[in-house]
């Protein structure tokens, strides 16, 4: 299959420029070494696909205010945690006295507020429309149950407005979209369509396997060797046009469309979930009155410029010297979708980081 | 996000109805109290002892470690019926071994493993094997153990009473015995359990040859059974997972094992069993040690299906993850194959497999051929392994 993306490649005869806008891809393509397996004229461009990563300062600080106060028990999955935020990350803070406990379903953590009523249990909702119906599903469960001490601070996203907005500014010259595969089981394949239809932009839907990444790979090049912009849907086994219907009514029934602020990337209109009126109860934004600061991103750290695909993290001269897996400077190293921890942990032979030898 | 992207899913598929993806049907369950704590990041600190029992259980209590009567009961009738021997039940404050004709090798370790008792093992199997693996690494056959337990009040006798046998057991297994020992009995700290410390002193085989001087680009690889299943079992037992009766920790001594392949006379060059940080880490030992590049194949690597799919779904690279049982051996290629044929005739070995060689790349680095045929760096993991979110 390599063979065949060559042979096309060369016949376009220019540099192709794809972006994989999965974090779940970016570190499915580094483990199985498929950048390796691609001819040079083809480049793949890691996009804002780690929720992590895309989460804009000011949520952290937010988490961080509320990890601090003795009421609270702060519930996240485990890459937030460390997460730098202004002063230290959940981590220091737990290591602090504060309690902050990793889940690994919104559900343990709908449970831990059930068990412990005299605290309030805030979870921290990151996330696309993967992780979304899950944190709908709890609040509309805490609603039912009168669960009233949980509540979620939410910065879930939208992906295809986040991709609009990277072809609108314009800075990346993208051929084409490898699409999440896991996001799109949720809104269907036909999300993509405005893409395709108003950005002449190919988009092609592909598995996690490292054979549904070539095979990916494959269709976004025939499409543009022949000069097309289509949706190809190279995931049907999972992906429907329509995506989960029962899904997306849960999304609708406790989130509202908003704009959203993303890490550098600045306010994207209609990007962002916020939870609609009926749930404010458990809105932790509404209900502990907490307006959200300024992003101080960390000096130096350039993970607004990863995520956005405008630069590769070996351009950081933060990357692998003072920000490290174990000494993280930005989120893009700490989470384990990050598009730098997954340079620095799968590199190829020739890329600055596995060219230094090992401390 | 592969395991997260699951985990969410499950719950969003699962709970909604979606498409029925088989794998995605894996999820943790919270089944009581107990698992749900665990869940909650108080995993290594879970008691996995007080539970288990009822409340008019005999347990540990201080003077167990008093050193008056009730120490001389614990002992008599707990200690030595299942770890009595020669040695041993002289009860002196020493071991006399007599004397050895090779070089001595002397380890020791502690073992801190939680929960106690997992799929496969415990923590008195774990801390014998793994004093004797460390021997055998060095090329040496175990000439006797000690046992140094530090015993939480409270502990149910019952539990130290399992523990004790599969001490017993292990060091059967290997041929060798717990010559002297220790109990210590400490108060109730919510650390739950015991703490074993054990040193083994060995004599080095004449055939040992063990010098990473000696590698050469060309030597192959071999590792002696399927990986991860060590770390595997117990991060499934800690989390909960359906599928945790099905992983195994691969505990055994492989005293035997590397004993036969020495006396052989294969030309051996490094033995180290790939425990904490996994096969990752040796390898990449392996590079820095020689100056020399190390290049393996995925596909050639052998994992059973279960573990794959338990190490995927923990967000966890199968290289990274602790083994108990398992040796990387670097031999000449010459005597690779003959090896292999060897190796697969003896229990421990069955599955073993060459999985790569040492070749002249610069810089030294650790590679691997990935199952579609691209390449990428295997570095060691970097500390502790996050849960996964999304």
């Amino acid at each position: 299959m390599s063979d065949e993306l060559a042979d096309i490649c060369e016949r376009i005869g220019r540099e192709v420029c794809i972006m994989e806008v999965c974090g779940t891809h970016t570190v499915s393509i580094f483990r199985n070494g498929i950048r390796s397996m691609l001819p040079p004229t083809l480049r793949l461009v890691s996009g804002p696909g780690c929720p992590v990563c895309v989460t804009a300062q000011r949520y952290i600080d937010a988490a961080m205010d509320l990890a601090g106060r003795a009421e609270v028990i702060v519930a996240t999955y485990g890459d937030m945690v460390r997460v730098p935020g202004r002063h230290g990350s959940l981590e220091t803070q737990r290591a602090a006295g504060a309690d902050v406990r990793v889940v690994y379903s919104i559900r343990d953590a709908v449970e831990l507020a059930a068990r412990n009523p005299d605290r309030t249990v805030v979870f921290i909702g990151v996330g696309f429309e993967t992780t979304a119906p899950a944190t709908a599903a709890a609040i509309r469960e805490a609603y039912t149950r009168r669960i009233n001490n949980f509540c979620v601070l939410s910065a879930h996203k939208r992906v295809v407005p986040a991709m609009r907005a990277l072809l609108e500014a314009e800075d990346v010259p993208l051929d084409g979209f490898l699409c999440p595969g896991h996001v799109s089981v949720i809104i269907g394949a036909q999300a993509y369509k405005p893409i395709v239809e108003e950005y002449n932009r190919a988009c092609v839907i592909a598995g996690f396997e490292p054979m549904q990444i070539l095979q990916g790979l494959l269709h976004l090049v025939r499409q543009i060797k022949q000069g097309e912009a289509k949706l190809d849907n190279a995931y049907g086994i999972a992906v429907k046009d329509e995506g989960n219907l029962t899904a997306l009514r849960l999304i609708d029934e406790v989130f509202e469309v908003s704009d959203a602020v993303w890490r550098a990337m600045g306010v994207i209109p209609q990007s962002g979930l916020e939870i609609q009126q009926k749930y404010a109860q458990f809105d932790a934004l509404r209900r502990f009155d907490l307006q959200l600061g300024a992003d101080e991103d960390p000096p130096g750290c350039r993970c607004g410029e990863v995520i956005q695909g405008k630069i590769e993290p070996p351009q950081c001269s933060l990357f692998s010297q003072q920000c490290t897996p174990l000494h993280p400077v930005g989120p893009c190293m700490v989470s384990s979708e990050g598009t730098c921890s997954a340079w620095f942990k799968y590199g190829v032979r020739g890329t600055s980081r596995a060219s230094k030898p090992r401390a | 996000m592969w395991v997260s992207h699951r985990r969410s899913l499950t719950v969003a598929v699962l709970i909604v109805g979606g498409p029925p993806l088989k794998r995605w049907a894996t999820r943790p369950k919270v089944r009581n109290q107990r698992d749900f704590e665990l869940w909650t990041l108080d995993l290594g600190l879970a008691n996995s002892v007080s539970e288990t029992s009822q409340p008019d259980t005999p347990r540990i209590v201080l003077a167990h470690g008093g050193g008056g009567e009730l120490m001389q009961e614990l002992i008599k009738s707990h200690i030595l019926p299942k770890l009595g021997n020669a040695m041993l039940n002289r009860l002196t404050d020493g071991a006399v071994l007599g004397p050895v004709t090779g070089d001595l090798v002397f380890t020791s370790d502690a073992f801190v493993v939680t929960p106690l008792e997992f799929p496969g093992g415990d923590i008195g199997r774990l801390a014998v094997c793994g004093t004797v693996n460390d021997l055998a690494m060095m090329g040496a056959r175990p000439v006797a153990l000690s046992l140094a337990m530090v015993i939480e009040e409270g502990t149910p006798l019952d539990l130290l009473d399992r523990i004790l046998d599969s001490v017993a057991q292990a060091a059967a297994e290997a041929g060798t015995c717990i010559a002297t020992g220790d109990t210590k009995v400490v108060e109730r700290r919510g650390g739950g359990g015991m703490i074993l410390t054990t040193a083994g002193v060995g004599e080095r085989l004449a055939e040992a040859r063990l010098d990473t001087k000696r590698i050469r680009a060309g030597d192959c690889l071999i590792v002696n059974g399927c990986i991860a299943e060590h770390g595997l079992a117990i991060m499934a037992v800690r989390e909960g997972f359906e599928f945790e009766t099905e992983l195994r920790s691969d505990a055994a001594p492989l005293n035997n094992l590397v004993e036969m392949v020495l006396s052989c006379g294969y030309d051996v060059k490094f033995l180290r069993d790939p425990t904490r940080g996994g096969l990752a880490t040796v390898l990449a030992d392996l590079a820095d040690d020689t100056g020399l590049s190390v290049e393996i194949t995925e596909s050639a690597l052998p994992i059973t299906a279960v573990a794959r799919h338990a190490a995927e779904l923990l967000g966890l690279d199968p290289l990274g993850v602790a083994n108990e049982g398992k040796c990387l051996m670097c031999v000449s290629a010459a005597d690779a194959d003959k090896m292999l044929a060897a190796l697969r005739k003896h229990p421990l070995g069955a599955e073993a497999a060459i999985i790569g060689r040492i070749t002249d790349a610069r810089p030294p680095l650790v590679e691997m051929v990935t199952v579609v045929g691209g390449r990428r760096v295997v570095q060691r993991p970097y500390g502790e392994e996050l849960p996964r979110i999304c």
